[in-house]
């Protein structure tokens, strides 16, 4: 069902875990569903210095967290808007179908993590 | 952790609700009815009358397993078109008579799917609801009979949380309301005793691969005296019932399957029974924070359904997977879905849950060393998916011993 690089994520996650002070933190899914990634950003001079996730679901709902984790550390946050799902998703070497929708929400939830920290930053001014 | 993949320190299936492996001695009466016996077991002549022989001996192996006759048993592709046969052969032949029929909520997609086009043809369908444990009450039977009610239809054993319904309970109202009643036995057959009389059923359905047959064969038991309206029409076979030129290799196999099955059962339950119930035992104990799915006793002897929480379930097969343990899901994502298993809704387990669903069937090949492992294996993984969870419960309660739980 996944490919070779699908389960070296799903086993092996790229920064996986929780860090203190995020600079910003997007969540995406719901538990009804069966997808929630939570992503969080360390920023520092408009670049993602670090990321990290927690990601309650099934094999491509991890391999996809920890692929947008990887594909956009050291970016700027205007480059990491522009990874999408569909990067990310290229980025693994395909998804089953099925799960190009339910499961494949990561850059999603790092978006609203850039969202989170552009809403603070202006307000902070 | 290690990457090693295809070298598992141990290879356990636990999934023989899907489907188990066909037995040796089953293998071995079918192999002459591929090249030797070959014949048509409608002709005349010697070939055709040996392939007789094979399947009217297997229809009296199957007969034995449920204490029916030989001449109520109709052998189809299997346990699907058992169920479809019986629903809409009863439908069309009652049908003036009455347009209702009664089900549960949790009966397989093979009654469920088939009701609901026989609603779009302008049947009545009740669909029983289920208590927390999956089980459908003899009252709610009562309630739903109408004067237009025309078969009940409840399963046995439940395939995915293993409870095993009130049917014989549900016989004697049937039959004192002469209303007809079908059983989905597939799961049940060949792992608790299943005799038609006592159980008061009128219908049956079985199937030959979950019992170490072979696949594409079952059998409908059709109580002698309802006549039956074939949904594949064509040849005489099967007294008219069904047609098409018979399996034969598959229903040889399929007898001595049922067979072996009937002269073992008493002594397998019970090997079945402490194995699951280890097991069951054993995961609550070791893991905090999970549910026993389905009756505790009440139970197939061969059934394991819990709910892990926090973590969801494929993420759990896979791992599993990797260390050589084959086992199953409720979760939406193994199901091809978006939806949970419809089971574990019915009986009100919330959505996140039910997605954290793993159920395990024990068979022949597994031994309490196999369980042992499982109990060793799983732990450790539910462990590393909750650490990755976004709601789990501090990674400190991750320890063996004293887990919340709502069993025996």
């Amino acid at each position: 069902m996944y490919n070779e690089k699908v389960m070296d994520h799903f086993f092996n996650p790229r920064n996986v875990g929780e860090m203190e002070n995020p600079d910003g933190v997007g969540q995406v899914g719901n538990p009804i569903c069966g997808d929630v990634m939570r992503v969080q950003i360390r920023v520092k001079d408009n670049r993602i210095e670090d990321v990290k996730f927690k990601t309650f679901g099934c094999g491509a709902a991890i391999a996809t967290s920890s692929m947008v984790t990887e594909l956009v550390k050291g970016l700027t946050l205007d480059e990491a808007m522009e990874v999408s799902n569909k990067t990310v998703a290229e980025a693994l070497g395909g998804l089953p179908p099925q799960k190009m929708h339910c499961s494949n929400l990561a850059a999603d939830a790092l978006h609203e993590a850039i969202k989170d920290y552009r809403s603070k930053t202006s307000v902070a001014g | 952790m290690t990457s090693e993949r295809n070298s598992p320190a141990r290879k356990v299936y636990l999934d023989h609700s899907a489907t188990t492996p066909v037995r040796a001695e089953v293998l071995s009466v079918m192999l002459p009815f591929f090249a030797q016996a070959f014949g048509n077991a409608s002709s005349v002549h010697r070939w055709g009358r040996e392939a007789r022989v094979g399947v009217e001996t297997a229809r009296e192996k199957v007969a034995y397993l449920l204490g029916a006759e030989p001449s109520e048993i109709v052998f189809t592709s299997g346990g699907t078109e058992a169920d479809n046969l019986a629903l809409r052969s009863t439908a069309r032949l009652l049908r003036s008579k009455g347009n209702h029929i009664i089900t549960t909520t949790v009966e397989h997609h093979a009654v469920l799917h088939t009701c609901q086009i026989l609603e779009k043809e302008g049947y009545e369908v009740t669909y029983l609801p289920v208590d927390e444990y999956g089980m459908v009450s003899v009252e709610s039977v009562i309630e739903a009979i109408r004067p237009e009610t025309i078969l009940i239809s409840v399963m046995h054993g439940q395939n995915e949380v293993g409870t095993i319904q009130p049917v014989e309970e549900i016989g004697r109202v049937a039959k004192e309301k002469g209303i007809l009643l079908h059983t989905d036995a597939v799961q049940s057959a060949g792992k608790v005793p299943l005799k038609v009389r006592d159980l008061g059923v009128d219908l049956m359905s079985i199937s030959s691969h979950k019992m170490y047959g072979p696949k594409g064969i079952g059998a409908l038991y059709v109580r002698k005296g309802i006549k039956m309206a074939p949904q594949i029409t064509g040849g005489a076979h099967e007294r008219g019932r069904r047609a098409g030129t018979e399996n034969v290799a598959g229903i040889v196999g399929f007898g001595e399957a049922c067979y072996l099955a009937e002269r073992e059962l008493a002594e397998e339950s019970r090997r079945l029974t402490a194995l699951r119930d280890r097991l069951i035992s054993g995961i609550l104990e070791r893991i905090p924070d999970t549910v026993l799915n389905g009756h505790p006793s009440k139970r197939l002897p061969h059934n394991v359904n819990v709910s892990i929480k926090y973590v969801e379930g494929e993420s759990i097969l896979l791992n599993l997977d990797r260390m050589g343990i084959g086992a199953s899901s409720g979760s939406a994502c193994t199901s091809g879905s978006l939806e949970p298993s419809h089971v574990l809704l019915a009986m009100g387990v919330p959505h996140e849950v039910a997605h954290g669903s793993i159920r395990m069937t024990l068979g022949r090949m597994n031994t309490v060393e196999d369980i042992d492992y499982v109990l060793e294996v799983l732990p450790p993984i539910v462990s590393r998916l909750r650490e990755m969870s976004p709601f789990s419960a501090p990674a400190a309660s991750e320890t063996s011993g004293g887990g919340r739980n709502n069993v025996q």
